[in-house]
């Protein structure tokens, strides 16, 4: 398992290895560079906050499932896409601005059955990370999904969405194109679906930038992944003013698989090889394969009407209140 | 005209011990200090600068609904604490303050009405209660109000005033928003016309669900609309951000908002519109 220094020195090697690539190309990386750069201090902080005074906050529980969502070699959706499905069409762009290399998708068949995928993509490498933007896509990638989504609709192909983002990407411009606008009309898009969805938080699940991909008939969850409204940094830069707070905030969120499903927000913990899906990803594949398959198979015996008011039924009942 | 000036003068100064608070606004834009029943009269909108002002919900419902004609839907709902939250201080200690300091329940409140004369069914978010935050309760009355309208046949207006999803309700606070688009589209379905007003400031859940899925989208004058808070994006990009990012006029000029209208014409734009509208719903 990964321990603290791990991720501290495996964020040191990504930020050399990127300076090099910068000075290498001559290529701009600075809004890549920069937040990893702050990440590192952050955690370097941390660090020697932990060794001068082991405090509480440093090591919780829940935050033990964050660090094994964001385990180096952790499988990412197309680790998955590579072992379950055959003939995957990665199909690009939004046809309005580009592509968005962090939300991809295109026709497939999973174990057989023709699906549409909707895949938020971390990347492997420090390269193919910086292009994805590990994980966190821009407007044009939601819009990008409304479009396949649309495609799925027409085609009766059902729709399998692998969730694994921090949230959705935070730039200036991402707002001047309507970061909002498009999470919305994914969201709404999703409402409307005639298909079956079933979608998985596979790694990350942060914000409304997983929820845009996240409107399931089904919704399920890996067992050391985590959804929250907010990423567990977002909340104690919010609560403490201190990021590095984090570990507290994510045991206030409740935002590990066990949590979520005693919420009722997911509908089933998909089990993970021992000590966490980077220990072994055929295993992992093997596990989430099937689970995925038999939701289908119970899905596609409801009428495409059903399957919109199953879906809209189950996000109607979600919610904690009294009533006097 | 002396005495008058005497008095704008003395006015700030003596604010923190003034006895009657009641009386005065200091314009957070132009630092005016403002005899409140001016400021009733003009939307809440600074005469001096053109300054839109916060409103709570009741203000709001009194410069946008016929006075006398508001009959309230919400108030029977109240948020628990489902996930235990604890940081600094507890959910329901934060909540209690809240409702103390406001007079409701959450963060919202729903009603019918009508617009010079256009009867709707009307939504607004109250930033006092929790910067207007988005959790169960709030969802649950956006999603009712939304109900009610495609019930009644009714047009729907919601004025969006919010800092987004709530963080002490978690996963709960980002399933409202999955759970207002279903009623926003079921509303959608029977042709009925949604309009969505951004206020300062609305950002994060609710500017990525309900508020921006609307038939027309309007922003009053000045107002922080986005998705990531200004302070998030600049830590992202270090960087200075261009001035007016993320104000509605900014929003216009990219394409996201359908219009940016002043408070005081809102009534006589959304009473003309819908006339507009709902005729062809009507007939369709």
């Amino acid at each position: 398992m990964s321990t603290f220094s791990d991720t501290v020195r495996e964020l040191e090697a990504r930020l050399r290895d990127l300076e090099a690539t910068a000075r290498k190309t001559g290529q701009n990386l600075d809004t890549i560079i920069s937040p990893l750069r702050a990440e590192v201090e952050k955690y370097r902080a941390q660090q020697s906050k932990t060794e001068a005074s082991p405090s509480e906050s440093t090591e919780t529980p829940r935050w033990e499932r964050v660090k094994l969502a964001r385990t180096p070699g952790r499988p990412t959706a197309l680790d998955y896409v590579e072992r379950l499905c055959t003939e995957f069409h990665e199909l690009h762009g939004d046809r309005k601005f580009g592509d968005d290399p962090a939300l991809i998708g295109g026709p497939a068949r999973w174990q057989g059955r023709p699906v549409m995928l909707l895949l938020q993509q971390k990347g492997r490498d420090t390269k193919s990370k910086i292009k994805r933007r590990f994980g966190s896509a821009n407007p044009e990638g939601y819009r990008k999904a409304v479009r396949l989504m649309n495609l799925a609709d027409r085609f009766g192909l059902p729709v399998v969405s692998l969730i694994d983002t921090q949230g959705a990407y935070p730039g200036l411009e991402a707002e001047e194109r309507g970061q909002g606008w498009a999470i919305a009309e994914s969201i709404l898009r999703m409402v409307q679906l005639r298909v079956p969805a079933v979608c998985v938080v596979i790694g990350e699940g942060g914000s409304g930038g997983a929820l845009a991909v996240g409107v399931g008939n089904r919704v399920l969850i890996q067992e050391n992944a985590w959804y929250s409204v907010i990423s567990p940094e977002g909340a104690a830069s919010i609560i403490w003013k201190d990021a590095t707070k984090a570990p507290l905030a994510a045991e206030a969120l409740k935002l590990t698989a066990p949590d979520l499903l005693e919420l009722g927000i997911v509908e089933e913990v998909v089990p993970e090889p021992a000590g966490g899906a980077h220990t072994d990803m055929d295993l992992a594949a093997e596990l989430l394969g099937p689970v995925i398959s038999r939701h289908l198979d119970e899905l596609g015996k409801l009428s495409p009407e059903e399957l919109k008011a199953q879906r809209a039924a189950r996000f109607r009942a979600l919610g904690a209140f009294t009533e006097s | 005209m002396a005495l008058d000036r005497f008095f704008r003068r003395r006015r700030p100064q003596q604010q923190a011990s003034t006895d009657a608070p009641e009386l005065w606004t200091q314009c957070p834009a132009c630092k005016e200090t403002l005899y409140n029943r001016d400021l009733d009269t003009n939307a809440f909108v600074c005469p001096k600068c053109g300054h839109h002002l916060r409103l709570d919900a009741q203000r709001r419902i009194h410069v946008l609904i016929d006075h006398d004609s508001f009959r309230q839907l919400s108030g029977h709902l109240h948020p628990t604490d489902p996930l235990n939250f604890q940081d600094t201080e507890a959910y329901t200690a934060r909540l209690s303050r809240a409702q103390e300091k406001t007079g409701r329940p959450d963060a919202i409140m729903t009603g019918t009405g009508s617009i010079l004369g256009v009867p709707v069914t009307v939504a607004v978010m109250d930033f006092a209660f929790s910067g207007g935050s988005m959790g169960s309760v709030v969802g649950e009355e956006i999603t009712r109000a939304a109900e009610h309208a495609a019930q009644a046949g009714l047009p729907l207006v919601i004025v969006s005033a919010s800092g987004g999803a709530r963080m002490q309700e978690s996963a709960l606070s980002l399933m409202q928003m999955a759970k207002t688009t279903v009623a926003i589209e079921a509303l959608a379905e029977k042709g009925l016309p949604y309009i969505s007003i951004l206020s300062d400031p609305t950002t994060g859940g609710v500017t990525a669900s309900f508020a921006t899925i609307a038939d027309v989208i309007l922003a009053e004058p000045g107002a922080l609309i986005g998705f990531a808070g200004p302070r998030v994006i600049q830590q992202t990009i270090r960087q200075n951000l261009p001035e007016g990012f993320q104000r509605s006029e900014f929003l216009l000029e990219h394409g996201m908002v359908d219009d940016v209208v002043d408070r005081r014409e809102q009534r006589q734009y959304i009473a003309s519109l819908l006339g507009l509208l709902m005729k062809r719903a009507v007939s369709a």
